[in-house]
């Protein structure tokens, strides 16, 4: 490998140590219960590359044991996963030149994945595209392993593991921060925070997702015009 | 093809399809509309607060160890981060403390 695509890949491999502790203790819970309810690896391989999606692959062991209907499961997973919709809004602009591996990127844009490649780079083009494809490849790494592991040897892990899945929640903590700290202008984070929490309390942990992504969407276009202007 | 099988490839291909989709409307061959480029511009700081909050919408304030770990370990990461600026840092400081804590405290 060339010096360059090293150094690169060091500084991504970096950048998602927070998620391989999340994704493995996430990937590992996710292949025991599966095996517990009689799929074995091949199904944890199955369901981490083609759905891939943490919160959707616990659902769908749910769906699979109590024989849900096709039309149920593609519900369920268009609630459940809407937010990507805007992960992908926010990403066009980004991953316009992305190259032969946007098809990839896209597939792979988890939910912390997104956390690190939506950030405004200090990089050139062509170094931020290899960092964004080894991100995405890294953290899609972990994911499955913890899963395969988690099938394999999940009865054997004895290590005490509990709260270390915090560190997915801990890196979003993070990446709100560090966006606060290096902007002066706030309304666009209150506005997600604020949105979420009222919709939280208003239609519950369980289907406040979409009406949350619709008042975001609807606040930030009527600021269209201020943001416009401090930007 | 099992049924279990199906609600694997409909589950993947709907989340296939949430992905793909702002890419396939705004393709690139077309100027990106000035609208979708400001919400690309703003949407990151809306969306991890919601991400955080979405990390913590299992909390409820009925004992204190349904709210306390999550919020404590919160502020260690703010602090921790407002502090050093170190991302592995924060993240793991909070971790830990929030480790310690539901395994050990509440």
């Amino acid at each position: 490998m060339k010096a360059e695509n090293k150094s690169i890949l060091k500084k991504a491999f970096t950048a998602t140590l927070p998620i391989m502790a999340g994704y493995l203790v996430l990937g590992v819970g996710f292949g025991i219960i599966l095996k517990s309810k009689g799929y074995g690896v091949l199904w944890a391989f199955a369901m981490s590359t083609v759905i891939y999606a943490g919160s959707m692959q616990y659902l769908a062991i749910d769906l699979i044991c109590g024989g849900a209907g096709l039309l149920t499961t593609a519900l369920t997973t268009l609630m459940v996963n809407a937010r990507h919709l805007f992960y992908g809004i926010s990403m066009v602009e980004k991953y316009k030149n992305a190259g032969k591996a946007k098809p990839y990127l896209i597939y792979a844009l988890s939910d912390e994945t997104y956390s690190l490649v939506c950030v405004d780079m200090d990089m050139e083009k062509g170094e931020r595209n290899k960092f964004c494809l080894f991100v995405t490849a890294l953290d899609q790494f972990y994911w499955v392993l913890g899963c395969v592991l988690g099938s394999l040897l999940g009865a054997v892990i004895t290590f005490n593991t509990e709260g270390m899945d915090f560190a997915l929640t801990a890196l979003f903590v993070t990446v709100f921060v560090e966006q606060w700290l290096s902007t002066r202008d706030h309304a666009a984070a209150i506005v997600g925070v604020g949105a979420s929490v009222i919709c939280l309390v208003l239609f519950g942990s369980g289907s406040f997702l979409i009406p949350s992504m619709v008042a975001i969407t609807l606040a930030l276009t009527l600021m269209r015009k201020r943001q416009e202007a401090v930007q | 093809m099992s049924h279990a099988a199906l609600i694997i490839v409909v589950a993947g291909a709907v989340t296939l399809l949430l992905r793909f989709l702002p890419f396939l409307i705004f393709n690139g061959k077309r100027e990106t509309p000035p609208y979708i480029i400001y919400l690309g511009k703003v949407l990151p700081y809306a969306i991890m607060g919601m991400l955080v909050i979405y990390c913590l919408r299992g909390i409820s304030f009925t004992a204190a160890a349904n709210f306390l770990p999550e919020l404590i370990a919160c502020a260690v990461v703010v602090l921790a981060h407002v502090w050093k600026r170190n991302t592995l840092l924060s993240i793991i400081s909070g971790t830990v403390c929030y480790m310690l804590m539901v395994q050990f405290v509440f």
